[in-house]
């Protein structure tokens, strides 16, 4: 057996915090041969970027590498010179970014930046790698290959700047791409045209690639082998086929089990019940330009109406609509039978009290110099006039309902608190007005599997005891599966589809959400390859959204 | 040989031993990373830096006086900067060492992780604090008490024309000046901070409602602002300080407060910008979207969601603008419009005692008296961006 093409031995990897180095990757050791393609998996903070970037000898400023040895075919990337370095990336290990729209410098055009590598490198001249940039552009399927690459970043959609990106890696052919969570903040139906599109890629040339994601359907779709990362250490190891069919360890099955969640089936509301929110007929514009076009749907008391579509579909309109933030131009919104002033501002402190919001960025939704008691506590000191010891009697109670300790939280900031806590305390302010109604927008998307499942029992629960009904955006299929009573799917600004949750997720749809439905990764193997099959490689993604 | 020629040839001479000195580094050390990976610039610039230390020490050595006899006025101004900027690094290290082990956990840390410009910044503030409060109980003499002695050269040596009972001499008409560079600080220092102070008030509350509110006001308010900016501001200040001077009297309201408030509108315009700018940056995020939706009122979303999470910027900007409202306080006093006599200012002390610089080829002790009150507008100045720059590394830095 030849020597690996990448082999990574007991490396160890620190941080600075504080003054101190503190340990983020103990001891990891991997293998990569020509032309596999490795997935690396595991929560945020596991360390996956972190080993994919020392792959190539390079670390993050404020991090070392403090133990252990880097070896690129052959070469010693841990003490390698700069120089050294600089002739080997770009030219044999390239790097994919998780935001081609923030990695793309926005004044030059893409082939531009796409001939600099192979210029740069001596491998081609400008001229060459310009005709092989085309050729790229028309392999990985960009509409228009002859000419998208004298556009500038700003004037291609997100998928296609990803696979420009990926093409851009190609440029010198390299032996290895590190690709970093490169579908991450794509639509499924733009994801999977990038997929496909990488993955054929990376046959062709036979290219030896380390995937990097915490979405395990999409690995299960790309890699060779996968491992699971745990905080720095490696969990096991082992081919895709039988890391799916048969994990051995207990934290693999969890993360596996995810998917798995899905709260029991509640009857359908009685038809003349009158509904907690009514949304008729709303048309709204930003400007001049309608963006949403005679949107109606009800939501029932204590049920979930779950809204999905794309980015750009209406689904947070349609949420600022209800909340008054964006008076409907026709069209209006009724609580409990009555109909609601359009504009946020003539609402009732009592109207307004009674729908709230969860945000899907908890970080921006928490002022980050309040405490988590001054958060929870100003809703429930301005509805309810609560204060001194009442109020702070109230908070505890918030804080338990959301399962977080009040005597270790109530006085930290926000800063303090990881990504799922965080997403807690959004829920507590919500809860801390004691509405019927709550919106979530997107409010488990930023957020881990594990964390996010945990967030949405918690809403399950809370809606349970409470009586609640959200209003739940999101364009997460396992999230609407999980959670929803009701599924209303919108496209364009339009709603083209409504209904039960069991009855949306069992043939026949509609055909955009048929389109929604099968565009999801799956956790088998074959899904891409089936779904390829079934549809043809020009029919996935944009392509088969423009034709509807 | 021409002055040009030297100075070609000592740039080949440097740029030749960098290559040399980055060439035995290598060797030395057995390939360390940091000769392998140093670039030819870096080398460059460390000769250029040994280079001009060199330079620096000679110069040091040269005698005081020339032979012909004359003060070789440039070697003891440089002997004097030198001698100053190690002692105030000492002091500034010695106050940082106390810092340290001095005070509660929280201000220990804080000094732990401190730089010494920082440090130095905070040391020249807290002085400049201590005299302007006390400055009636540290000045031997009143500010406007005329002594015996005209124009005694600082030093205090008699053969030269001092006289030790007045450390820094005497000005023109005999004041004393220690006491008036003291009593400066009062004036000089208490008006600006009271005119930022203001500034703030003004420029912050309309900038931040400007973000909130946005429409029409802000239309409204960020247009006027420009208008004022668009006029240069010194002359402006000179301008509407001209016509104070003929309503003052009138009015009879003292001229340090139009001064006060001229300051204060002008500068407000810049602090205007700064707060709409930051504001627009928050007001955008969901947590005040959120409170809008509670229903909350104007004042609460300005004081308690966008004040707290603006106050780093703020707080730099305060650093800054009260370095450039004490130079303006300056500049007018200089042209005779600001602080008026017979207040001590150092404005004035340095236009009253400018003609004394001319003498410093013969007594660079004659020469020092204007220096005094310049200098001491110049060390405040450069003690507050030390600690403003700090202040931003701080809140740039441990971004929450």
């Amino acid at each position: 057996m030849p020597d690996p093409l990448v082999k990574i031995r007991n490396l160890h990897i620190e941080g600075r915090s504080d003054e101190s180095w503190s340990p983020i990757i103990n001891g990891v050791d991997l293998d990569l041969n020509k032309g596999e393609v490795l997935g690396l998996i595991g929560e945020s903070g596991a360390g996956k970027s972190t080993i994919g970037l020392a792959a190539m000898g390079f670390t993050r400023d404020g991090v070392r590498i403090s133990d252990g040895t880097v070896e690129f075919d052959g070469i010693d990337m841990v003490n390698a010179s700069a120089a050294k370095k600089r002739a080997l990336l770009g030219k044999r290990i390239a790097y994919v970014a998780q935001s081609a729209a923030a990695s793309f410098n926005p004044a030059h055009r893409l082939i531009d930046q796409h001939t600099e590598g192979p210029v740069q490198h001596g491998v081609a001249s400008r001229a060459q790698s310009q005709e092989d940039g085309i050729e790229l552009y028309r392999k990985l399927r960009l509409p228009n290959p002859d000419q998208i690459g004298f556009r500038y970043p700003h004037q291609v959609s997100g998928g296609q700047l990803q696979r420009a990106m990926t093409a851009m890696a190609m440029s010198c052919r390299p032996d290895l791409i590190i690709f970093d969570e490169p579908t991450t903040a794509l639509d499924v139906t733009t994801q999977i045209e990038v997929l496909a599109a990488i993955r054929e890629i990376v046959e062709e040339f036979d290219t030896a690639a380390i995937y990097i994601t915490h979405d395990l359907a999409v690995v299960a779709q790309m890699a060779d082998k996968i491992k699971v990362l745990l905080r720095g250490d490696e969990v096991e190891e082992a081919d895709t086929r039988t890391m799916l069919s048969s994990p051995k360890e207990d934290y693999t099955k969890s993360l596996w089990a995810v998917r798995s969640f899905e709260r029991p089936e509640k009857p359908p509301a009685e038809p003349d019940a009158v509904p907690v929110v009514s949304v008729k007929g709303v048309t709204a514009a930003y400007g001049k330009v309608d963006v949403l076009h005679d949107v109606s749907f009800d939501i029932h008391a204590g049920r979930t109406v779950a809204v999905v579509g794309e980015s750009g579909s209406g689904k947070s309109t349609a949420a600022r609509c209800i909340t008054g933030l964006l008076p409907p131009r026709e069209g209006h919104v009724e609580f409990e039978g009555e109909a609601m002033p359009l504009d946020y501002k003539a609402r009732s402190k009592e109207q307004l009290r009674q729908v709230q919001m969860i945000y899907q960025m908890a970080d921006t939704a928490l002022n980050p110099r309040k405490t988590i008691a001054q958060i929870i506590g100003r809703p429930v000191e301005f509805y309810m006039g609560l204060k001194g010891s009442a109020l702070r009697d109230r908070v505890d109670q918030l804080l338990d309902q959301i399962e977080l300790d009040p005597a270790q939280f109530r006085n930290r900031l926000p800063s303090e608190l990881s990504g799922g806590q965080k997403q807690r305390i959004g829920i507590a302010r919500a809860l801390a007005a004691e509405p019927r109604f709550i919106i979530c927008d997107e409010v488990t998307s930023a957020l881990d599997q594990l964390v996010a499942e945990g967030i949405l029992r918690l809403l399950a629960r809370l809606q349970d005891e409470l009586g609640l009904s959200y209003m739940f955006i999101t364009h997460d299929l396992a999230t609407v599966r999980a959670i929803s009573d009701e599924v209303v799917v919108m496209k364009d600004g339009k709603v083209v589809d409504r209904g039960p949750k069991t009855e949306m997720f069992r043939p026949p749809h509609h055909a955009y959400t048929d389109l929604l439905l099968s565009s999801v990764p799956e956790m088998d193997p074959d899904w891409l390859d089936n779904l390829l099959a079934e549809r043809g490689v020009d029919n996935i993604g944009d392509a088969a959204v423009d034709k509807m | 040989m021409s002055g040009s020629m030297i100075f070609l040839l000592g740039l080949a001479g440097i740029a030749a031993m960098a290559f040399l000195f980055r060439l035995a580094g290598q060797k030395a050390t057995g390939d360390a990373p940091k000769f392998r990976d140093m670039s030819y610039g870096e080398a460059f610039g460390y000769m250029l830096a040994a280079t001009l230390l060199i330079l620096a020490v000679w110069y040091y050595f040269q005698p005081k006086v020339t032979e012909a006899g004359m003060a070789n006025a440039g070697v003891v101004f440089f002997r004097w900067a030198v001698q100053g900027f190690l002692i105030f690094a000492a002091a500034a290290w010695l106050f940082r060492l106390l810092g340290r082990n001095v005070g509660t956990a929280w201000t220990r840390k804080l000094f732990r992780q401190m730089p010494l410009t920082a440090s130095f910044g905070i040391l020249v503030i807290l002085i400049y604090a201590f005299v302007a409060i006390f400055a009636g109980a540290i000045a031997p003499h009143g500010q406007e008490e005329i002594l015996g002695a005209a124009n005694v050269i600082a030093g205090g040596d008699p053969a030269l024309g001092g006289d030790p009972a007045y450390p820094l001499g005497t000005d023109q008409i005999g004041r004393d000046i220690l006491s008036r560079l003291i009593y400066g600080a009062q004036n000089t220092v208490g008006i600006a901070f009271i005119t930022t102070i203001l500034a703030f008030l003004l420029g912050g509350t309309f900038g931040f409602l400007a973000a909130t509110l946005g429409g029409w006001l802000d239309q409204l308010l960020s247009r006027a602002v420009d208008v004022l900016m668009a006029i240069p501001s010194l002359i402006f200040a000179l301008l509407l300080m001209t016509i104070a001077t003929v309503w003052a009297p009138k009015l009879g309201i003292p001229l340090t407060w139009f001064m006060i408030v001229i300051i204060a509108v002008i500068d407000s315009t810049r602090v205007y910008r700064l707060a709409r700018a930051v504001g627009l940056n928050i007001v955008v995020m969901d947590y005040i979207e959120a409170a809008k939706l509670r229903g909350e009122g104007l004042g609460y979303l300005v004081f308690k969601e966008i004040l707290p999470n603006a106050t780093a910027p703020l707080l730099a900007e305060f650093g800054l603008r009260f370095c450039f409202v004490f130079l303006t306080i300056a500049a007018l006093s200089f042209l005779g419009v600001g602080i008026q006599p017979p207040l001590a200012d150092w404005g004035t002390m340095v236009r009253d005692l400018a003609q004394f610089i001319n003498f410093a080829a013969f007594s660079p002790m004659a020469a020092v008296t204007p220096l005094l009150a310049a200098g001491a507008i110049a060390l405040l100045t450069v003690g507050v961006n030390f600690v403003v720059d700090w202040m931003l590394h701080k809140s740039s830095g441990l971004k929450e």
